[in-house]
């Protein structure tokens, strides 16, 4: 049985634990001190060499993200967070950033002295408000106390942070959409290459790293490379923070190495809520293809998933029993994509526009037998042909469901009707209607 | 531009110290929307006037930008926004339940004001906040597991000018305008109330604790643990 490890969620619930007082009371800004006395690059040799990869779904080695900068030429470069946090399912940067914001606040400052930047971002989504408050609140306090501005503890190293808002759109979770949206534009994506470590923020050498990748970074810093590679699996190394939401007992935040399965987190859970069971999950997010109670046993490390047929993503582990109608559930994120999708390229405007229509028709009952066919081909029309991965993702959930359940969307078609009893997956009793 | 010389002067003041937040002037577009909506309740045609004529923009440009974002309205907002989350897993946990019944209660529908001004309506997409569905953000502070009685309880909290708390944020949900101010980078003072975390957010955490496990930050300073020790050498 893995056993759990709070590092990152170590602080959280503790009295005041935003404040700079109960931070620094926890051994918050050690790593700081020492990463100041280090060389730059040495903090990014002991990164790379931690194997730490990014938290934000991708699972690209950070370190190795920070050494893509080219050289210094004088110019400005700059460290962009991505706290855009909006995958559905995916709730751990939030509350980090609300219980526990020095944290994110001290990697930020390690990792701007490491790439030699002065003048950092952290890309807040604006429907978070009380977030935004945590986060300034931090960089004020951390300003006073002389850990931000000109000549850091001494060291000579000057870093600004700005904390940013956006405004409600999913797609600027995407780094160059990101990028855009900072810059006062559309979030919509940009052509890669340049990548932002050649031409990112205002065309400068820029690295856009998660909220949680930054938040390891004094962990690593402080206990070292060595220590970080003992936890989890020799290449996802480290903790990391599963979030598990919906049917089960006690949904939350647990934070432990990498290469847990779904059956341990399950047990730590409770179990699927009580009188039910597992019909299917989504182990990274509502991007990445569903899992049944047969994928219970995969370690939920980078690679185990991605040869178990979907991706890691975000540990963002959605659970839905037996009640759940996958078709609505399929549609019901169809509906997000369509509605998130930001309209640049051809395939995602349009594919998840029809997808939607289709799928909400065999929902409502009116579905055709042709249907079938044509959620098999249109997905085809966008993986792989749409501009960022937003378009590559949105098909995931359905085009796995298919393969899962095919009988459910025939029987909606066959009965001209939905079968399930949407009132038994809620999670208050019907009574209190 | 029709507004009063005080509340320009006061626009521009405001935008100055945003647009100093940044290298670039055009950075501090997104949050100078958000402060307009701070004044009028919605994305107005002077606050298009006013955002172009500061960031020296066009009408067009600033107007693509506002109608790409969720947040900025097109319409004056109620004082409240409800936003009940109706993706997936929220809105089959009953989110969906929670948005009828707001909808029956109040008489709009989606994104649609109510005739006193307010209430607006909104189905939002996922506010992370999975693990403690169904969500509701009241002007983007949370309200979580909520139910359709729970929900009307806050409509009528707030309609009443009772006390009205969020699950994770300050002491009483303020106003739209208010919590645009605070959006556009404005502090407001409220960020020592409420919580540190729900009870979802720590539930790992506590479970770590109760096995007498690896516990970190107990033992401060983070002086490194051996971490599932006892894992590892099994696994050998």
């Amino acid at each position: 049985m893995t056993a759990l490890m709070p590092l990152l969620t170590s602080r959280w619930g503790n009295p005041e634990s935003w404040t700079l007082k109960a931070y620094e009371a926890t051994g918050g800004y050690e790593a700081l001190a020492a990463a100041l006395k280090m060389e730059p690059a040495a903090i990014i040799d002991t990164v790379k060499d931690s194997g730490l990869r990014g938290r934000g779904g991708a699972g690209f080695p950070t370190g190795v993200k920070w050494s893509f900068l080219p050289p210094p030429d004088g110019g400005p470069r700059y460290l962009v967070v991505n706290a855009d946090e909006s995958e559905p399912g995916t709730c751990k940067d939030i509350p980090l950033m609300m219980a526990d914001p020095h944290s994110l606040l001290e990697g930020v400052i390690i990792t701007s002295f490491a790439i030699g930047c002065h003048h950092a971002f952290i890309y807040l989504r604006g429907e978070v408000v009380h977030v935004y408050r945590r986060l300034l609140n931090a960089v004020r306090e951390a300003k006073q106390a002389g850990l931000l501005g000109n000549n850091i503890k001494g060291s000579g190293f000057d870093l600004e942070v700005t904390v940013h808002t956006g405004a409600g759109a999913y797609i600027c979770g995407e780094e160059t959409a990101l990028l855009d949206s900072l810059e006062g534009r559309r979030g919509q994506p940009r052509l890669k290459p340049p990548f932002p470590a050649v031409a990112g923020l205002y065309a400068r050498p820029t690295v856009v790293n998660n909220v949680e990748s930054i938040a390891s970074v004094p962990w690593i810093v402080k206990n070292g490379a060595d220590w970080w590679k003992s936890i989890g699996t020799e290449k996802s190394t480290g903790v990391a923070i599963y979030s598990l939401s919906g049917h089960v007992e006690r949904p939350g935040q647990y934070e432990a190495p990498l290469g847990i399965t779904m059956r341990e987190l399950l047990e730590l859970a409770g179990g699927v809520r009580q009188g039910h069971q597992l019909k299917f999950w989504m182990p990274g997010g509502s991007s990445t293809p569903m899992f049944t109670p047969e994928q219970l046993d995969v370690p939920l490390d980078y690679d185990s998933v991605a040869a178990a047929g979907s991706m890691l993503g975000t540990r963002a582990l959605q659970c839905f029993d037996e009640t759940v109608c996958v078709v609505r559930a399929v549609s019901r994120w169809m509906d997000f994509y369509a509605h998130e999708s930001c309209g640049k390229c051809t395939p995602c405007r349009e594919g998840t526009f029809w997808l939607r229509s289709v799928l909400r028709r065999i929902e409502a009952g009116g579905g055709r037998p042709e249907d079938m066919q044509i959620l098999q081909d249109i997905p085809k029309s966008i993986v792989g042909r749409a501009f960022c991965p937003l378009g590559d993702g949105a098909p995931s959930a359905l085009t796995s469901s298919l393969k899962f359940f095919p009988e459910e969307y025939a029987r909606h078609i066959e009965l001209g009707a939905c079968p399930f009893d949407h009132a038994a997956s809620y999670l208050f009793e019907a009574v209190t209607l | 531009m029709s507004y009063a010389p005080e509340t320009l002067r006061a626009l521009k003041r405001d935008a100055s110290q945003i647009m100093a937040r940044y290298p670039s002037p055009r950075s501090a577009l997104l949050p100078m929307l958000h402060l307009t909506q701070s004044i009028d309740g919605y994305v107005s045609p002077d606050a298009i006037a006013f955002c172009a004529e500061t960031l020296d923009l066009t009408a067009s440009e600033v107007s693509a930008v506002a109608t790409f974002y969720s947040q900025f309205k097109r319409q004056p907002n109620g004082q409240y926004t409800l936003g009940v989350c109706i993706t997936s897993l929220c809105g089959l946990m009953g989110g969906d339940a929670i948005y009828e019944r707001l909808s029956e209660y109040l008489g709009v529908g989606n994104d649609q004001t109510t005739d006193d001004g307010l209430f607006t309506l909104e189905k939002i997409e996922c506010n992370a906040a999975c693990d403690y569905a169904p969500v509701m953000m009241v002007n983007w502070e949370f309200f979580d597991n909520q139910t359709p009685t729970s929900a009307v309880e806050v409509v009528e909290a707030l309609r009443a000018g009772r006390p009205c708390r969020p699950t994770r944020g300050p002491d009483q949900v303020p106003t739209f305008k208010e919590v645009s101010r605070t959006l556009a980078g404005f502090d407001d003072g409220l960020a020592n109330q409420g919580p540190s975390a729900g009870a979802p957010s720590v539930v790992g955490k506590d479970l770590a604790a109760a096995q007498g496990g690896t516990s970190v930050v107990a033992d401060a300073a983070g002086s490194a643990p051996a971490p599932g020790a006892a894992d590892k050498e099994a696994d050998k």
